[in-house]
């Protein structure tokens, strides 16, 4: 089991954003959270991350309890994100957000850097290296000098995703990737995230607005709405689920 | 998944020629020039070109290019806003006088050259060890904060040191440290500028580098990507704290009088207005940034001595003017944050 939430809540005053959420998420997993506007699928992953603490409940990371863990340590840990609107250190060139990320793998201490030693060149001509090789994967070496934030949408958000995985992360959480895209984005996004997900040893917990995106990826999928859990299973179960039609259809947006 | 190489005329790809002319070469011709020029002015040879005064205006831009660069570090890759830097620099200052008065033996008993040298390597450590120090806790006190509220707080530090100094008789208070030996020269500053650009450029081009500018990017997506920033943060005070206190050491060994006064938020300010007229986190901006503001100041203060001595203080004003005029034209001063090429990273094949 990659990932195991077991009862998290978190209110924020008087206000129950997260009521006893849990998860299994296998270690190949790819599942799916979804829900309207304010359901409180982002405070989800804000708990996982440890943007903010949780009221009660545990979250385990293989077999490691990592709830109350700080952001930057549940990151070494294993579980990279990438968020709704997409954060990527704009003005660094393409390949820096990529070697940035491989920080914690760098060989090397202040000294080395400092005199540029024999270890801080064979270990920055390899961080260069892997790199390279990682934005070749995701088809963005040609961009490798640019700015990150000068990219077209789309390729930004494949960046993110791609800056998250350097970190050789165990779970990789996505905040709504298909937030903001036109029809052909998505399609090549859904591709991206099926590659990631057959190539990389790590489960994946998504979550999405666009409900076909999520039936065309996850396994399984939860609803959420007004932070509780209302229904679970495979996709294509769930969104027949009359409780779920009727959280979809009270906004604008209808299920496709 | 791949995508045909699209160039984009509107972002035009940096130039990324390798540059012939090298950083080391750069280092080398400086000490080059600084060692001959040196020797001339000291055996007081072509006095009318060469006068001491060219040689004092080119010593002052050495230590001014050592603090601009280290501020750097906090306001242009950390993306901080520290107002404090001079108060660093007064630890160093205060450091070196004392340890060159009162710790160490005169240059007199020492033998010549090497003698300065060693006094030099003491003082200018010391120096370095207590502003880091006390970069350190500042760094701690401030961890948390950002923004306007690390500002005021390391503007606060900035006047509590000048304060805490006026007041401790034992370094002369306001009347300031007096008969502190000329230890410096030249060809000393030279050195220690062509080191603190060294490593100064070595540490923004590793992890560490990129670390502090990612969080200035985006701190909580560094802070998802595994980045202690915290710790990040205060690594990069500790060191451009020391090496505002490098930068306070030769300055009291080259004027060898030191008042409180004379690291107060002005100092500061001079310091951010020529980091902000040369460009933000870029070495080649700081470096510009420093020559370009000292050799105006200095050519206004001839002008306005020689033609009209009664305005000779208005020349103050230049300095808030210039940042005003940078800030409402070009907010990225003179270089952005691009680097003349002999200072950028050599980018593997």
């Amino acid at each position: 089991m990659a990932l195991r939430i077991a009862s998290l809540t978190k209110s924020f005053g008087g206000l129950t954003a997260v009521s006893g959420f849990n998860l299994e998420l296998g270690d190949r997993d790819l599942q799916g959270i979804i829900g309207p506007n304010g359901a409180g699928k982002t405070t989800v992953f804000n708990l996982i991350t440890g943007v903010y603490a949780p009221d009660s409940g545990t979250v385990r990371l293989g077999d490691r309890e990592v709830t109350r863990l700080s952001s930057d340590a549940l990151a070494r840990a294993g579980i990279a994100r990438t968020f709704q609107n997409i954060r990527l250190f704009a003005q660094m060139t393409v390949l820096d957000n990529i070697t940035m990320a491989l920080h914690a793998q760098a060989g090397y201490g202040l000294w080395d850097a400092t005199f540029r030693t024999a270890t801080f060149r064979r270990e920055e001509a390899r961080l260069l290296a892997e790199s390279r090789e990682h934005l070749a994967r995701f088809g963005l070496l040609e961009r490798q000098r640019e700015q990150a934030g000068s990219l077209p949408y789309g390729e930004q958000r494949r960046l993110e995703i791609a800056r998250a995985l350097a970190t050789g992360p165990k779970v990789l959480l996505l905040d709504e990737p298909a937030a903001g895209m036109n029809p052909r984005e998505v399609e090549e996004l859904i591709r991206l995230i099926q590659q990631v997900h057959r190539d990389f040893p790590l489960a994946i917990l998504l979550i999405e607005h666009q409900l076909p995106v999520v039936m065309e990826l996850c396994r399984e999928v939860q609803v959420l709405d007004f932070g509780q859990t209302i229904a679970s299973g495979a996709p294509r179960e769930v969104v027949r689920n009359p409780l779920v039609i009727e959280a979809y259809l009270g906004e604008e947006e209808a299920p496709a | 998944m791949s995508t045909a190489p699209r160039p984009d005329p509107a972002q035009p790809l940096p130039d990324t020629r390798p540059s012939r002319v090298r950083f080391w070469m750069v280092c080398a011709g400086v000490l080059a020039l600084a060692v001959p020029l040196q020797l001339l002015v000291d055996a007081g040879l072509f006095s009318d070109v060469l006068n001491p005064y060219y040689l004092h205006v080119l010593t002052i831009i050495g230590m001014n290019i050592i603090l601009v660069a280290s501020l750097n570090l906090l306001n242009g890759y950390l993306g901080e806003f520290a107002l404090g830097h001079a108060g660093f620099m007064a630890v160093g200052a205060y450091t070196a006088a004392l340890l060159a008065t009162r710790a160490l033996p005169p240059a007199s008993a020492l033998p010549p050259v090497l003698g300065t040298v060693g006094i030099l390597l003491v003082t200018l450590a010391g120096a370095m060890a207590a502003a880091a120090l006390v970069g350190y806790l500042i760094g701690l006190l401030t961890f948390k904060t950002v923004g306007d509220y690390l500002a005021i707080i390391t503007l606060g530090f900035n006047m509590i040191i000048v304060n805490a100094i006026q007041n401790i008789d034992f370094v002369g208070g306001p009347r300031g440290f007096t008969g502190i030996a000329k230890n410096t020269n030249f060809v000393a500053v030279a050195v220690c500028l062509v080191l603190t650009i060294g490593v100064l450029r070595n540490l923004v081009q590793s992890t560490f580098g990129r670390v502090w500018v990612s969080i200035r990017e985006n701190a909580i997506a560094a802070e998802l990507m595994g980045v202690a920033v915290a710790r990040a943060k205060n690594r990069a005070f500790t060191i451009a704290a020391a090496f505002a206190g490098l930068a306070g050491g030769l300055w009291a060994q080259n004027q060898q009088f030191i008042t409180p006064r004379s690291f107060d938020y002005m100092k500061t300010t001079e310091i951010l207005v020529m980091l902000y007229l040369g460009g933000m986190a870029s070495l080649s901006g700081s470096i510009l940034g420093v020559v370009a503001y000292t050799l105006l100041m200095e050519v206004l203060r001839n002008l306005l001595s020689a033609f009209a001595p009664q305005l000779a203080e208005w020349r103050m004003l230049i300095s808030p003017l210039i940042l005003i005029v940078i800030m409402l034209t070009r907010q990225t001063g003179l270089l952005g944050n691009r680097e003349w090429r002999w200072l950028r990273p050599r980018q593997g094949a």
